[in-house]
């Protein structure tokens, strides 16, 4: 082996690991919205058994990383991994120079409406859609798609957590008074129904749009509105100083605006992100706790149109635990 | 009297009929499904034919037309009644063969079990159907074994779509007179129907008591979640409750309602006083299953269910009520 110069910013830019073996690094797979074609994976498996050493990590946010490559064998699988960038539609600055950037993080989707009874929208097709749109970015941005408010892809601890909405639509004259609706509401979600002379009332304020209705319903008096709504939450972290749930920004906000939404933060983090920041990269929600909410708010809200029905949080107060401060 | 018509005359037909009648068809309600982007076809009324389903079997049957899941009978106040007002026009029902028989089981039920129910019988007399050939069997379907193939001769016209056009069997004059407009009569035009099923069933021509009691009940039980979508979507299942209903906020003032009920669903068998019978879901299943295919028989000669396969389509759970048949017959065969 020759002498090894590396750059190691351009490696993490291009999304390979500095790993903790001298020599070695691992490639980082970038999958939007967690669904890869077969094909593609074989050759995932292909690079591994060839360049890696034989074993495939799943990430924590639906990615694969490939580990035990060589780190003289980066072009080689840059090259290798050309087919699986076009095969995922991935933003590309470069032919034949693998993925270019690892700042933005995959955007996780849970299966959402392609299987999941609840799914309340396509989460993959979003999650593909808004990575064409903010992807290659050097920025430190988490964006998480659910179909609907079990929230199984965890958007809580995300940047930008979508949740999917149903707004029920209920037509009395199909509803038999069976009680299944409000027994299941009760029971799966928030108790937002009650049956009242016969027929089924809800309440507004209470209902999170999750469809169970919908899903009970035997008789189809509850069925799904037409437009998908979702629920925007903002600013959930992990990490070492105050790790936290994102808290609600929006109440059946429609696709246009969410998308816009995301994209606007890019803006923010530009102006305000802390010049000294190690590796250029800084949690929005830190830079948040430091301007206010209100500032970042006027800035994701920019040319953004909501329809009457969206209600957007006046202020958020974020909660976690502080381990920066006592 | 035969007619095979260019679709665009059909269209007309059923434009003009629209006039003379309520035209009630399978419809596709897009997202109307349980889950996203899942359709339903459902009875609708339509003014054109091409709202109109012919490729697919509706998950919901004809029968909503004449016995609504919901429907007010009088408002009433203080020491006056009023009749809710009801649309007295010709309805012109789209139907298969298996649903025209299952009008057969609800003018039993309705007409002929005592005294005749007189919100069934107007809404009845104002009804005339339209056929609905099967060239093929849908999913679950297993009319053949239950004899309800070919359909009885009391409709007004016959509709098959094929590759010369639209056939039909005319056998109204006056639905006659308006095809005659359209096209020359041909030789006889014969509905399409299915002579064989891909789910076949045998059916018990006795239940000894001992099926009643049998442990096959048992699975479902377990596997049944109550939820009355099999009782829903029959062409046949007819049950209801009444409800009075007092206005919250004038209680001198109401209205009573009757709706449609479940002998698979939680309080189907409510009595005064608190009781309540069939708490299992194997013996809802096992009382629905016995009247679908013997104590309706016992009663008026034939068997209820018109094997549509419905319940079938729509069970969440992939219970197989056809399944279930053949279970009870080979039980019967050992209890005998």
């Amino acid at each position: 082996m020759g002498h090894l110069d590396i750059n190691v910013g351009k490696l993490k830019k291009n999304a390979f690991r500095y790993s903790k073996v001298r020599g070695e690094t691992a490639s980082r797979v970038r999958i939007p919205g967690g669904v890869i074609d077969a094909a593609s994976l074989e050759k995932v498996v292909e690079i591994a058994e060839k360049y890696g050493n034989g074993v495939i990590n799943l990430t924590n946010r639906q990615g694969i990383e490939i580990p035990g490559i060589d780190l003289e064998d980066m072009d080689k699988v840059n090259l290798e991994l050309q087919p699986v960038i076009e095969a995922l539609n991935i933003n590309q600055t470069q032919e034949n120079g693998g993925y270019p950037a690892s700042g933005t993080r995959n955007i996780i989707a849970c299966p959402g409406a392609r299987l999941c009874p609840f799914g309340c929208y396509d989460t993959t097709a979003f999650a593909q859609k808004v990575d064409k749109e903010i992807f290659p970015n050097d920025r430190h941005v988490k964006v998480a798609f659910t179909g609907c408010s079990n929230d199984c892809a965890k958007v809580r601890m995300a940047d930008y957590g979508i949740i999917g909405m149903t707004e029920p639509q209920y037509d009395p004259d199909r509803c038999v008074s069976c009680g299944q609706c409000v027994d299941f509401c009760r029971r799966r979600s928030v108790g937002a129904l009650t049956l009242v002379n016969g027929k089924v009332v809800r309440d507004t304020q209470k209902c999170i749009g999750c469809g169970v209705c919908v899903v009970y319903c035997p008789t189809r008096a509850w069925t799904r509105s037409e437009e998908h709504y979702f629920r925007i939450v903002l600013l959930g972290r992990t990490g070492k100083r105050n790790p936290r749930l994102a808290e609600d920004f929006i109440k059946w906000a429609d696709e246009e605006s969410t998308l816009k939404i995301i994209k606007n933060g890019y803006a923010y983090i530009e102006e305000y992100i802390d010049p000294n920041a190690v590796e250029h990269k800084e949690h929005i929600g830190y830079i948040v706790d430091r301007t206010g909410f209100e500032k970042f708010k006027e800035y994701i809200l920019k040319d953004v149109q909501l329809s009457p029905k969206a209600e957007v949080a006046q202020n958020i107060y974020w909660g976690g635990k502080h381990y920066d401060s006592f | 009297m035969g007619f095979v018509i260019p679709r665009a005359a059909f269209n007309q037909i059923i434009e003009t009929l629209a006039r003379r009648y309520r035209l009630y068809a399978p419809v596709r309600k897009k997202g109307a499904g349980r889950f996203l982007d899942t359709d339903v076809i459902m009875y609708d009324e339509v003014t054109t034919a091409d709202e109109i389903v012919f490729d697919a079997k509706s998950d919901y049957a004809f029968k909503e037309a004449l016995t609504p899941l919901s429907e007010v009978l009088f408002y009433f106040t203080e020491a006056t009644t009023q009749e809710a007002s009801f649309d007295n026009r010709p309805l012109l029902i789209f139907a298969r063969s298996c649903d025209m028989h299952a009008l057969k089981r609800l003018d039993q039920i309705f007409l002929e079990n005592g005294p005749e129910d007189v919100f069934y019988q107007r809404r009845r007399e104002l009804v005339n159907f339209v056929l609905m050939g099967c060239a093929n069997s849908f999913d679950n379907c297993f009319c053949v074994s239950m004899g309800t193939n070919i359909a009885p001769d009391d409709y007004l016209f016959s509709v098959d779509l094929t590759a010369e056009g639209v056939a039909c069997n005319v056998q109204d004059e006056a639905v006659a007179a308006l095809f005659k407009a359209y096209g020359e009569e041909t030789a006889d035009v014969v509905p399409a129907h299915v002579t064989e099923n891909k789910v076949k069933v045998n059916l018990p021509e006795q239940v000894p008591f001992s099926v009643r009691t049998d442990p096959l009940w048992d699975e479902y039980t377990v596997r049944c979640i109550n939820c009355g979508r099999c009782n829903f979507v029959c062409p046949t299942c007819s049950c209801w409750s009444m409800q009075d209903i007092i206005y919250t906020d004038n209680g001198n003032v109401g209205e009573r309602r009757r709706v449609g009920a479940s002998c698979m669903v939680d309080g189907f068998t409510d009595v005064a006083g608190g009781g309540s019978y069939r708490k299992k879901n194997g013996e809802r299943m096992r009382y629905k299953v016995l009247h679908k295919i013997y104590d309706h028989r016992q009663r008026f000669g034939i068997n209820m269910c018109v094997g549509c396969g419905r319940c079938d389509d729509v069970c969440p759970e992939y219970i197989s009520y056809s399944n279930i048949i053949n279970k009870v017959y080979d039980a019967s065969k050992e209890g005998e």
